[in-house]
């Protein structure tokens, strides 16, 4: 029994990469991840990954902001230190919508982003899970957990007919930091 | 993704003959990878002496107190508030670039959107910096803010478009800092898996653990979008409000419902004049030129036409409007700036924001660097007389004649000032030092199809309507980073 972990197949065009994709779904062989170093529309489709739900969360989070800055400002002029400028409502509304459309986009802007970051367990001084350093320079890396059935060699063939200009078989599933 | 051929007739938004995704990353990267030449150390050593004077002339205010400047009894604002809506108006163009021409779907956006982001936060640094400052006692600054105190508590008045101020630009700094940054973490990850030793760790750290997964990838854009959606409505809502400081007031000069429109104008007018003046140089510098090229010069310069004239068509509108309203006090305050005292610093607004910049419509101005650097130069000049005279020059002639007065600036209002370019820069700086000043991850996505690479190769493999290709190569006669003459045989 081999000891490679995972087989990474590395593509200098995202076109083959994709290419790629659809010849071993073809051939049922499950895709682990596969890591690009930009943004690939269509990958998410063929991997089967639903759509972000982020946009959700920054709604939620921007009425959160503007109904709690609204709340404040309710409580700060009409209920704990009323002031009477020139006989006008206390709880002058249109005087309050600049404040209150600044904290709804700072709190969707700060709550999405940060749902992002928890979501996607992205912190600062994370150890980064790289399986292929050139992942963020110039590979479009396929990565297939090699714990499957179908003989490595077919997999390995299978990438290199789809375009890659690399097949890594690794031992570790990381590429080590340290 | 490369389903689709870009129509030949567009112009390449990347040029270069060999351009891979390698030597795009080596391209941008090589300034932060290796040591600065030379021009990045004289440039850093005259804005950081710059930034000293800043540090010095602002520590003097503080311990003298804002007595210390030219301010008297009439004009109680003059070149601090200049100072600060003209930083605050250069800033509005790297949201402008990264979020509005995101969602236009503007794709040279992308090599300039990072050093323009780079820039709005600078810039409003630059600008909370006069705001504190001008406070004369700054430490009293935390009274801006709706906190529990002492005094009741007396809360802030949030009628006041002072406090709408403060709202609005913190939250376009720190909206501004986190859109930037999330957008850095691709490219960080990117000198991180390069580097080695500290150098890596320190990048490690910085990048969040970024892997580029495809979940990754997807939840970035979803964040990018929802960004660039949110921080084009503040963006137009801080300059609204900048302007509002002085609209709703009963100042004759300031009281004008075209205000919030007419800033907002401005405040792209300038940051885009900044932009240019800075990118010009730094294209140069660190090698840019494929990157950043005379596509994006003319474009910015397009940009700089169109809102120039648009303030143009809000000066003429003040002036009619004065002229119209019949109110004596308006009437005169306009006639003013080109009789009073102050009429040379009305010559230099008009003059240089609405003349100057009419010469874009000449493709030969747009598409030349030396005079693009100089008619940029002339938009900062006039938009800093352009917050100038609606401030001193509104001020310094009030309803009583009595208490007239004319302001001259002490050499902290000027050290200031001048300190604060210096601050702006040595900033800057530091960033294309230690960051990639270009979105590589973004640039990556040209390369296929709106390269000079790519559409080379299409233009090789036939198939085009031959008068597109001869459009495609009389555009490219324009571009100092292509050879025109490689394209004889092609």
């Amino acid at each position: 029994m081999s000891s490679t972990k995972f087989i990474l197949g590395l593509f200098d065009d995202p076109d083959e990469m994709m290419h790629g994709i659809d010849k071993l779904q073809k051939n049922s062989i499950p895709i682990y991840d596969v890591y690009t170093p930009m943004p690939i529309h269509g990958i998410e489709a063929k991997l089967g990954i639903k759509d972000s739900r982020l946009g959700y969360a920054a709604f939620m989070f921007g009425c959160v902001g503007g109904t709690t800055i609204l709340s404040l400002v309710y409580y700060f002029l009409a209920h704990d230190w009323p002031m009477n400028i020139g006989g006008k409502p206390h709880f002058a509304v249109p005087d309050f919508i600049p404040v209150t459309f600044e904290w709804s986009v700072l709190f969707a802007a700060f709550g999405m982003t940060f749902t992002f970051f928890y979501a996607t367990h992205l912190f600062p001084g994370r150890a980064p899970r790289v399986m292929d350093l050139r992942a963020t320079n110039d590979r479009f890396v396929i990565a297939i957990d090699a714990k499957g059935n179908t003989p490595h060699e077919d997999i390995t063939n299978l990438l290199k007919e789809a375009g890659a200009v690399e097949v890594k078989h690794n031992d570790r599933k990381y590429v080590s930091y340290e | 993704m490369a389903s689709h051929k870009e129509s030949i007739i567009r112009e390449p938004l990347v040029t270069g003959k060999d351009i891979t995704y390698a030597k795009v990353t080596d391209d941008v990267l090589f300034p932060v990878e290796n040591k600065p030449n030379k021009a990045w150390w004289i440039g850093f050593t005259v804005a950081s002496l710059g930034a000293c004077l800043w540090v010095f002339a602002v520590s003097w205010t503080f311990w003298y107190g804002i007595g210390s400047w030219g301010l008297n009894k009439t004009v109680g604002w003059a070149w601090d508030i200049t100072g600060f809506v003209w930083w605050v108006g250069i800033g509005h163009a790297g949201t402008l670039i990264s979020a509005v021409l995101l969602l236009f779907r503007q794709k040279w956006r992308n090599s300039i959107n990072r050093s323009a982001e780079a820039m709005t936060i600078f810039a409003v640094i630059c600008a909370a910096t006069y705001v504190v400052s001008h406070m004369g006692r700054p430490w009293m600054a935390l009274y801006c803010l709706p906190l529990p105190n002492q005094y009741g508590s007396l809360w802030v008045n949030f009628n006041s478009p002072l406090i709408w101020d403060v709202f609005a630009i913190s939250t376009y700094f720190s909206v501004s800092l986190v859109f930037w940054y999330t957008g850095l973490l691709p490219d960080i990850a990117t000198i991180r898996d390069r580097g080695t030793g500290w150098y890596r760790r320190i990048y490690s750290v910085l990048s969040f653990g970024w892997t580029g997964s495809v979940k990754t990838w997807q939840r970035f854009e979803t964040v990018s979008l929802i960004l660039a959606g949110i921080s084009t409505p503040l963006v137009l809502s801080v300059h609204t409000i900048v302007s509002m400081d002085f609209a709703t007031s009963l100042e004759p000069g300031w009281h004008t419902t075209i205000f919030p429109p007419y800033f907002v104008a401005g405040a792209i007018f300038s940051g885009f004049a900044m932009v240019q003046t800075l990118l010009l140089v730094t294209r140069k510098v660190l090698g840019l030129e494929n990157y950043i090229t005379m596509f994006h010069i003319e474009s910015m310069n397009k940009i700089i036409l169109v809102t120039g004239s648009v303030v143009g068509v809000a000066y003429i509108t003040e002036f009619f409007i004065a002229y119209y309203s019949g109110g004596e006090y308006e009437q005169y305050t306009f006639l003013n700036r080109f009789i009073g005292p102050y009429w040379w610093a009305a010559c230099m607004m008009y003059g240089c924001n609405v003349l100057m910049t009419q010469v874009m419509w000449f493709k030969k101005v747009r598409t030349n660097i030396a005079m693009s650097w100089v008619l940029s130069i002339i938009v900062n000049i006039g938009m800093w007389f352009e917050r100038f005279v609606i401030i001193v020059t509104s001020l310094h002639r009030d309803y009583i004649p009595s208490s007239w007065a004319m302001f001259y600036p002490t050499w902290i209002d000027v050290s200031v000032f001048i300190g604060s370019i210096g601050v702006f820069f040595t900033l800057f700086l530091l960033f294309i030092r230690v960051l990639p000043a270009i979105a590589m991850a973004e640039v990556k996505l040209l390369l296929k199809e709106q390269s000079e690479h790519g559409k080379r190769k299409q233009i090789e493999e036939g198939h085009l309507d031959p008068s597109q290709v001869e459009f495609y190569k009389e555009n490219l006669i324009k571009f100092d980073s292509v050879d025109v003459s490689e394209y004889e045989n092609a």
